[in-house]
């Protein structure tokens, strides 16, 4: 059982850290489609980074730091440019998706040491809750610290009040005078590190290789999970658990013989997404906060 | 009086390139143009790589003698077809096409160029231009089974599958019969990933092996995930298509490789010689390839991290097959829901194996749909 709670929480946080970087880029009115881009960039990176420099921390940072450059390319299209987001942001991912193949054509068939573990001494010790809690690698401990950060910064700090209101009105945010393209910018490229550290999570803990287009749809379902969560940072957690879940439930159901059809099983957690957003749109009519009102709107004016 | 002489040199220009390109070709011969159709790319270190090592070693006998074009990344579907047309375009005088999706395609172009040959990999449809080839993968699941049965400690085998198709089934079953030769109490428990290819689907199916008590695992997806999953967990498994061992040095007992080289090589020898067919029988037609350990196209790699005895049971093993001694699917095969489905005495045949939709006794669970 403890083993396959850790599985779970394991395959959930690629998911976790890049819907958490895509909400904050939804939240400024940006809709980048390009996640799964952004996520192999950073797995490639970061598999370069570590077969470099021998330290698989390293391979965090460049993880960040691939996604944030997908990240700008994109922002400089849509906001600089002002090109349509969704067409952009489909183009990133096929972009990158060759890119990562020609820059890790050398790095197939390698492998490198994993992230390892943080133990809190007496903590980790403690049965089932110990190594669940107490007894994961960095990433892991990041990506909540990021949840809890993210939840204050949108709800009591004023930047994040900011960012809302670029997000909804950014006309209105224009007016009173904040700069909209430069706070876009600045999310865009968050969103575009947390998605690069989620990509590089896969070569670093899960399956320590590179393979082409090895995040095999993980972007897409970010995606979901950020309408799922309708927005708010903290179902983001919840919504990727279930989708973990699901996912391995399936698997074990197979391997104990359950007479459930697998591919059922594998349908879940979209057919989640879609009963999530059947729900949201409903309340939409009522009440118009949920979505952010800019989002994917290019802004014209300013600077 | 410059205008004249422009077109004097222009013209001595002229003459004297298409002297030399006669002087070329008729030194050189005309080399013979293959055309190659890749899945994915070889980066994949899977399938399309086991070909691309294959298209080397032609490049390598036949040196400039054959003019090599290959496509990758082609999609199965109406893409494929348009791929396929293009290279009959060029002028390629013999096309492989890499993937069991690309069958229909393959024929529908073939119609429309019935001087050029085709061969299509790991399909079952045939026509006058169209031969296949395709590999007896199963022979090496015979082994791992063998080496499997020997080895486990919990009798609990892990199996990750790709699609529940005659293909893979035919592997389970017989991984099954292998395991039946050495191990009676040992069972097969199946996963089935539903996609050829997900390193962290593969990954997260072969800890849930684990996580059940499962100690020796086998696959039938391309990445190399499960091995580092077993290796990080101490269980053990096979490599895939490609030697795997550098994922996972101390997890591989082996891995089955795909040698498609010498296929090619005779093929495209048998075209440059007149003596390319397809034969003329309805199933078994003998321009049509389904080799194994015998005929080189399934190497299997060194027996490591196993006792001395568990590795010359395989030897064993390997040597039957090779030999003809071991029938992997002779009679009685009893499938596990008790149903005879060969007596004694008999053996299926290769059209048989195309149509397995059971599990033989050995492995838990039914096929799906």
């Amino acid at each position: 059982m403890e083993a396959l709670i850790l599985t779970i929480i394991a395959t959930s946080i690629p998911l976790l850290l890049a819907a958490t970087g895509e909400l904050i880029a939804e939240k400024s009115g940006i809709l980048n489609l390009g996640v799964e881009g952004m996520m192999l960039s950073g797995a490639v990176g970061a598999l370069g980074a570590v077969l470099w420099l021998e330290n698989p921390y390293y391979g965090i940072i460049a993880g960040a730091l691939s996604g944030l450059l997908m990240a700008s390319i994109f922002s400089v299209f849509t906001i600089n440019f002002m090109t349509n987001q969704v067409a952009t942001g489909l183009g990133l991912t096929i972009f990158a998706t060759g890119l990562t193949g020609l820059a890790g054509a050398p790095l197939v068939g390698k492998t490198i040491p994993s992230l390892p573990k943080i133990e809190f001494f007496l903590l980790s010790d403690i049965p089932l809750i110990g190594s669940i809690l107490f007894k994961q690698d960095f990433v892991a401990y990041l990506s909540i610290a990021i949840i809890i950060f993210i939840s204050f910064f949108l709800k009591y700090s004023k930047s994040g009040i900011i960012l809302r209101a670029v997000g909804d009105d950014h006309q209105s945010a224009h007016s009173v005078g904040y700069p909209v393209k430069k706070i876009r910018w600045y999310a865009t490229c968050f969103g575009g590190m947390c998605a690069g550290i989620g990509g590089a999570y896969i070569p670093l803990v899960l399956t320590p290789h590179w393979s082409e287009g090895m995040t095999a749809g993980r972007g897409w379902i970010a995606l979901a999970l950020v309408v799922f969560a309708s927005w708010i940072p903290w179902r983001i957690i919840v919504g990727a658990l279930i989708f973990g879940g699901i996912t391995i439930a399936q698997l074990v159901g197979q391997a104990r013989g359950w007479p459930i059809p697998s591919q059922l099983l594998s349908m879940m957690p979209y057919i989640a997404t879609i009963i999530a957003l059947t729900m949201i749109s409903g309340r939409l009519s009522k009440n118009n906060s949920v979505v952010p009102s800019s989002l994917g709107k290019p802004f014209f004016g300013g600077q | 009086m410059i205008k004249f002489c422009t077109r004097i040199f222009s013209l001595i220009t002229l003459g004297i390139s298409v002297l030399f390109f006669v002087i070329s070709s008729a030194f050189a011969g005309s080399p013979t143009k293959v055309g190659f159709v890749y899945l994915t790319t070889p980066g994949d270190h899977g399938w399309t790589y086991a070909h691309e090592l294959g298209k080397q070693m032609v490049e390598k006998r036949f040196g400039k003698d054959v003019k090599v074009s290959v496509v990758e990344n082609v999609p199965e579907g109406p893409d494929a077809t348009r791929v396929i047309r293009e290279l009959a375009k060029q002028g390629n005088e013999i096309i492989f096409t890499t993937s069991f999706g690309y069958m229909e395609p393959t024929l529908k172009v073939a119609k429309e160029f019935p001087n050029i040959k085709f061969e299509h990999i790991t399909g079952y449809k045939r026509s006058k231009n169209v031969a296949t080839g395709n590999i007896r993968f199963y022979e090496g699941r015979y082994i791992q089974g063998v080496v499997a049965g020997l080895m486990t400690k919990t009798n609990k085998i892990g199996y990750i599958g790709a699609y529940p198709i005659a293909e893979v089934i035919m592997g389970i079953n017989a991984f099954a019969q292998g395991l039946k030769s050495v191990n009676k109490d040992a069972s097969i428990s199946v996963i089935w990933a539903n996609t050829w290819y997900d390193p962290v689907k593969e990954a997260d199916a072969a800890k849930v092996h684990i996580a059940e008590g499962a100690d020796v695992l086998a696959q039938h997806t391309d990445s190399p995930a499960m091995l580092q999953i077993a290796e990080k967990n101490g269980a053990m498994g096979f490599g895939q298509s490609t030697d795997m061992s550098a994922f996972a040095p101390k997890a591989q007992l082996f891995a089955s490789i795909n040698n498609w080289g010498p296929y090619y090589i005779k093929k495209i020898e048998e075209l440059r010689n007149g003596k390319w067919n397809t034969g003329d029988g309805p199933n078994h037609w003998p321009g049509n390839v389904w080799g194994g350990i015998k005929s080189d196209m399934l190497v299997i790699s060194k027996f490591q991290n196993m006792p001395a005895n568990v590795a010359q049971k395989a030897q064993e093993a390997l040597d039957g097959i090779k030999s003809g001694k071991i029938n992997i699917f002779a009679g009685p095969l009893i499938d596990n829901t008790g149903k005879e489905i060969i007596p004694a005495g008999k053996a299926l045949d290769d059209g048989a194996l195309w149509g397995m939709n059971y599990y033989l006794q050995g492995v838990n669970g039914k096929v799906p749909g």
